[in-house]
């Protein structure tokens, strides 16, 4: 069993007990528990199951590493799935509960597939789920649906804040080990900017955990003298319980603060994203211990050695009171001195290396009456749920057992492998070293920044150097060089010295015993939360997977939440040796940050509700706001869909305004239009390129509907152009296309045609605009009073400055709707007031506001076309039948060339026509019309689709526009468009005009 | 995410200030090209890996183009320059040529 000492524990504070509970059970800690250790103290040794086969699943490790222990955490708005035991430190009131079970922890019913584990094999979902079809509808699909996924998603949004921060530093320093902690020490001295972070809430990493002397003292005295040294510095930032998540181009680091994630409840935001501009990097993120591959070395109990380590020193939690050692390398050992130190069982230390002589660790074993079995192995593990005892065999052959030991712990070391995830995500390659069995930096082929110097240096058991001495020697001259790669000296000072222990070789151990059979091979755990076994790797070399990225897919080894940390490389020597290659010309698969997972809140900031995206309002905003808006977005602004009567449904007020508009008067706020001046010598010139029309010919006071069309040919947007002089033009775009036309414009005018004199100002919030619609348009102008609006002085696509109602504006003649219209435009400052005096004014002619959708029918019922329905990004002005607008006599403007080209000129080209429906019905926005025959893929072959449909109230109609094969030609023939849930719509092609064909309305 | 300066303004700024643009240096082709110059002009881009040359816009600053000479492999930039020019200065292509003895792009070197 796991139990907590009544003595030890170096983060305890034993003054203060915390309560907790874990799948309902209440539990209790002590302040300076993770939840893992707690969990341990209690002996909840089985904190989850396996991701495939649902096998019983314990804590293995310490630290963020862990694979297995993942929780749900918390409730509601504060529900978190896969939050890592190790990881959380324990809070009082903690409510957690154990991933992927049913219906118990205890007692699971998807167990089952371990039993079928030999149909199981990797690829199996490849394999099974191609055929036949309908088994992946019906079975299989289901299946992983149910089965899919560890933890639960949140049905709440989350309750808690969090925010972004910038800094920006000289050096940036991950990891507060004692190789981070004498880097940090050492660049300080500089005065050169020093920011160093922390992933746990502790200082001084594994040191403090394993012990040792530096400068004559113990290494806590050092760890805890440097902290508060650093602290005093004011060029240092320290922060703890902060990782480096991720490192980018040129220096840019990803920071993830837990700052409330340990105090729940407490005022403040829970993480925060640092967002980090450094000079340079020093990443001293330590090193992870690897597991080792034998027979049942999944089964609850079977631990790192350093985590065994870890847990009874930093917690008084003993994993087992009996613990058999089991190591390739002299690191474990220090596992097994410990445990005997604190007077628990050591039956044997297991030494898989076949040459260990007479060493310095085995004498000291010895010497305190602890076995140690050299050249031997585990066979395999026993028990279930919980390690009941190991057959021991010898390392060399396959698994003979040679004597069977009792126990409830295994302490398992594979040897160490370095932190290189940081070093490796922008681009720093490794080395390996076959010495230590591990990659490492290869510091000749460092990450570059924008001057192509290297921006990272590592530092620590991170670069290989794993013994104190080595580390602390490490971190000092990667300092000092870091320093000087941004150009900081550090004057020559006397680095601490670390005592030094000495250590026999390691020897690489990949598969225990050497040659084991393959039912041992295929219950030797790989990855343990994903379920890959050695077997499964040798299955996909076998099957041709030779390729570490492949193989990683096709297995799923390294893609859990853990990503590999414990697995990858037992996994690519086991690929190596499958495929008979040697481990370096493998490689590793790719290092992707984050580091371990970040929160969505976190990456999301400060952006959500109110605040997610900058809302645009015009000047009137609050006026429809107060007058019943239903809102939609268009780009960044809103925009009234229609004003809602109380008592009315939305259509029915659509249908009000757009009748009223027809009838009497209608007001838009047309303030949203985007409005660019442009303005120069070459002004003329440079709108024939712009636009497919003639605009150097438009007189001044006059207007013209102008197209826009990209390089490619392809219409982008329209709008009304009002020459305002001989150099100026004023050019109206679409709501959403202001910023882009206007970027389109300065984008040809400074990389092209630069040698041009022109300017072009974006001056949409400059002005309000409002569009008076409707028979009695004029009328309530005059009532305003001012300028003369009359036909004769103000003709139809004509403007004119003057005064109406006491205001300076600029009325324009254009209508989007057929009516009579002018669209008046102001300063924006007195744009509220102008709309309010003409609603006064209109009162007495049946004046109502009108949103979009009415917008929208006014213009469908006119055939006009709108940016964004009638046009795709692969729509030519020539498909809408607008070839009226194009003009043949410009030698160019953008997008005349590509017109021309094979495909745009094609007959079979979609082209614009009206639709009525025979019912009278609306038909469904999309939808495809049908023709003759089938496509290679036996699909019907369509000959067209809707883009604009409405009931149009005026004709008391469903109306559509569409785009249909040899549509004009085609008048007066009937189509049948396929609606939902077997409804067929049979439609009538026509003329797109649907009301007043002469215009006689607009110009009056 | 990169650092760039606009040679413009001076400014020194992360990426998300700018917005990259493509290519640099194309030659546009209209009414009178043949299919293929139009097509190439339209669609054929440049891929290398080593030094490239591209546009970028200070889109959240002064609003300029401008190009830049970056190594697509180890994202190395070696300069920028305002757009309104035909060619990469001259003693920018110097300076790449001493980083990148051999190099060349399109027609240049």
């Amino acid at each position: 069993m796991s139990k907590r000492h009544s003595t030890g524990g170096r983060l305890l504070n034993r003054e203060k007990a915390l309560h907790f509970t874990f799948n309902g059970q209440k539990f209790s800690g002590y302040e300076g528990d993770t939840l893992a250790s707690s969990l341990l103290a209690n002996d909840q040794m089985l904190v989850g199951r396996s991701f495939k086969y649902h096998r019983p699943r314990g804590v293995v490790a310490a630290g963020a590493e862990e694979p297995n222990g993942l929780v749900n955490m918390g409730e509601g708005g504060r529900f978190e799935p896969n939050q890592r035991v190790t990881t959380t430190e324990l809070f009082d009131g903690l409510t957690a509960r154990s991933q992927n079970h049913w219906p118990s922890l205890e007692f699971d019913i998807g167990v089952v597939n371990s039993r079928l584990a030999r149909f199981l094999p990797a690829g199996f979902y490849y394999k099974m789920f191609i055929h036949p079809r309908p088994f992946w509808k019906y079975i299989y699909e289901p299946f992983i649906r149910q089965s899919a996924g560890l933890g639960q998603a949140p049905k709440e949004p989350d309750a808690d804040t969090y925010e972004h921060f910038y800094h920006f530093c000289d050096l940036l320093i991950i990891g507060g080990g004692i190789a981070g902690l004498q880097a940090a020490k050492t660049a300080a001295k500089s005065g050169a900017r020093v920011m160093l972070i922390e992933q746990t809430g502790h200082w001084g990493g594994r040191a403090v955990v394993d012990g040792g002397m530096v400068d004559g003292d113990p290494v806590d005295n050092y760890v805890e003298q440097t902290v508060a040294e650093l602290a005093a510095l004011d060029n240092v930032t320290l922060r703890t319980r902060m990782m480096g998540a991720g490192v980018y181009d040129h220096g840019y680091v990803l920071g993830y603060e837990q700052l409330r994630d340990h105090l729940p409840g407490s005022m403040g935001p829970r993480h925060r994203l640092w967002r980090i501009r450094a000079g340079h990097i020093v990443t001293a993120t330590g090193a992870i211990e690897r597991p080792l591959s034998f027979a049942g070395n999944d089964v609850p109990g079977v631990t790192l050695a350093a985590a065994v380590r870890d847990y009874l020193v930093n917690y008084g939690v003993s994993i087992g009171q009996r613990t058999v050692v089991v190591t390739n390398n002299d690191d474990a050992y220090r596992t097994a001195f410990a445990l005997h130190d604190a007077g628990l069982s050591v039956p044997a230390i297991l030494d898989a290396r076949t040459g260990l002589g007479k060493t310095d660790m085995r004498e000291r074993a010895e010497a305190r009456g602890i076995t140690v079995m050299a050249g031997h192995a585990v066979a395999s593990v026993k028990g279930g749920k919980r390690v009941t005892g190991i057959a021991v065999c010898k390392q060399e052959g396959a698994g003979a057992v040679v004597q069977e030991i009792a126990c409830d712990a295994v302490a398992m070391s594979g040897g160490w492998s370095p932190v290189v995830h940081l070093w490796s995500h922008c681009g720093g390659k490794l080395q390996w070293d076959a010495d230590h069995a591990f990659f490492r930096p290869d510091a000749d082929k460092a990450p570059t920044g924008d001057a192509g110097q290297p921006f990272v240096t590592v530092a620590g058991a991170a670069n290989g150097a794993l013994k104190l001495a080595d580390i602390l020697e490490d971190a000092d001259a990667g300092a000092r060089a870091a320093a000087a790669q941004i150009g900081h000296k550090i004057r020559k000072s006397k680095s601490p010295v670390a005592q030094r222990e000495e250590e026999a070789p390691l020897e690489p151990v990949w598969l225990m015993p050497a040659e084991a059979e393959v039912k041992l091979r295929s219950k030797a755990w790989l990855d343990y939360q994903n379920d890959v076994k050695v077997s499964d790797v040798q299955l996909a070399a076998q099957e041709g997977f030779e390729s570490v990225e492949h193989a990683k897919r096709y297995t799923t080894l390294g893609m859990a939440t853990d990503q590999g940390k414990l697995s990858n490389i037992n996994g690519l020597a086991i690929l190596s040796d499958a495929l008979g290659r040697p481990i370096p010309q493998t490689g590793t698969t790719t290092f992707r940050p984050p580091y371990t997972p970040i929160s969505m809140g976190a990456i999301g900031g400060e952006a959500r509700g109110e605040v997610f995206q900058p809302l645009r309002r015009t000047p009137m905003h609050d006026w429809h706001a107060a007058h019943g808006a239903d809102w939609e977005p268009v780009g960044h602004w809103r925009r009234p869909y229609a004003f809602v009567r109380d008592g009315e449904r939305l259509k029915d007020s659509v249908n009000r305004e757009v009748l009223n508009t027809r009838r009497n008067l209608g007001l838009l706020d047309a303030s949203t239009l985007g409005k660019i001046i442009v303005k120069g010598p070459d002004a003329p010139k440079f709108l024939d390129m712009m636009y497919t029309n003639m605009m150097s010919t438009l007189k001044p006071g006059k207007c013209r509907y102008g197209l826009m069309c990209s390089e490619n040919g392809f219409l982008i947007d329209d709008g009304v152009v009002a020459r305002l002089d001989e150099q100026t033009y004023l050019c109206h775009t679409t709501t959403g296309g202001a910023e882009r036309i206007h970027q389109h414009m300065e984008e040809w005018l400074q990389t092209e045609w630069w040698d041009w004199q022109v300017y072009v100002a974006n001056v949409t919030e400059q002005y309000a605009q409002v569009a008076v619609v409707g028979p009695n348009a004029r009328r309530a102008l005059e009532k305003l009073g001012g300028m003369d609006v009359s036909k004769e002085a103000l003709g139809f696509m004509e403007w004119a400055d003057g005064t109406l109602g006491g205001f300076k504006v600029r009325a324009y003649r254009i209508s989007f709707s057929g009516e009579l219209s002018y669209e008046i435009a102001v300063d924006a400052s007195h744009g509220l007031a102008l709309w309010e005096k003409l609603m006064e004014a209109g009162a007495a002619f049946g004046v109502m506001p009108y949103g979009t959708e009415a917008l929208h029918i006014l213009r469908a019922e006119k055939g006009f076309i709108m940016i964004g329905d009638e046009t795709d990004g692969t729509v030519i002005p020539q498909d809408l039948g607008l070839d009226w607008a194009i003009s043949k006599k410009k030698e160019d403007f953008l997008g005349k060339r590509a017109q021309a080209r094979r495909h745009m000129t094609d007959p079979k080209r979609w082209k614009l026509v009206g639709l009525e429906t025979l019912s009278g019905a609306v038909i469904p926005d999309g939808a495809y019309a049908i023709g003759e025959g089938t496509n290679a893929n036996g699909q019907r072959n369509v000959i067209g689709r809707v883009t604009s449909t409405y009931y149009s109230p005026t004709l008391d109609r469903g109306i559509a526009m569409g785009l249909v094969l040899y549509g004009p030609d085609r008048m007066g023939e009937v189509i049948s468009f396929p609606g939902t849930e077997g409804a067929t719509f049979k439609a009538r092609i026509v003329d797109p005009v649907f009301y007043d064909k002469e215009g006689e309305k607009q110009n009056v | 995410m990169l650092i760039l300066t606009c040679p413009v303004c001076s400014v020194t700024a992360e990426e998300t200030e700018f917005h990259g643009g493509g290519e640099a240096h194309l030659t546009r082709f209209g009414p009178g090209a043949s299919e293929e110059e139009f097509e190439n002009y339209l669609f054929m881009r440049e891929n290398p890996r080593g030094v490239h040359f591209e546009r970028w816009r200070h889109v959240y600053g002064c609003g300029k183009w401008f190009h830049a000479a970056r190594c697509t492999t180890t994202l190395e930039v070696f300069g920028t320059y305002p757009a309104q020019t035909l060619e990469p200065p001259k003693t920018l292509r110097a300076q790449i040529s001493k980083k990148r003895p051999g190099w060349f792009w399109r027609g240049f070197e």
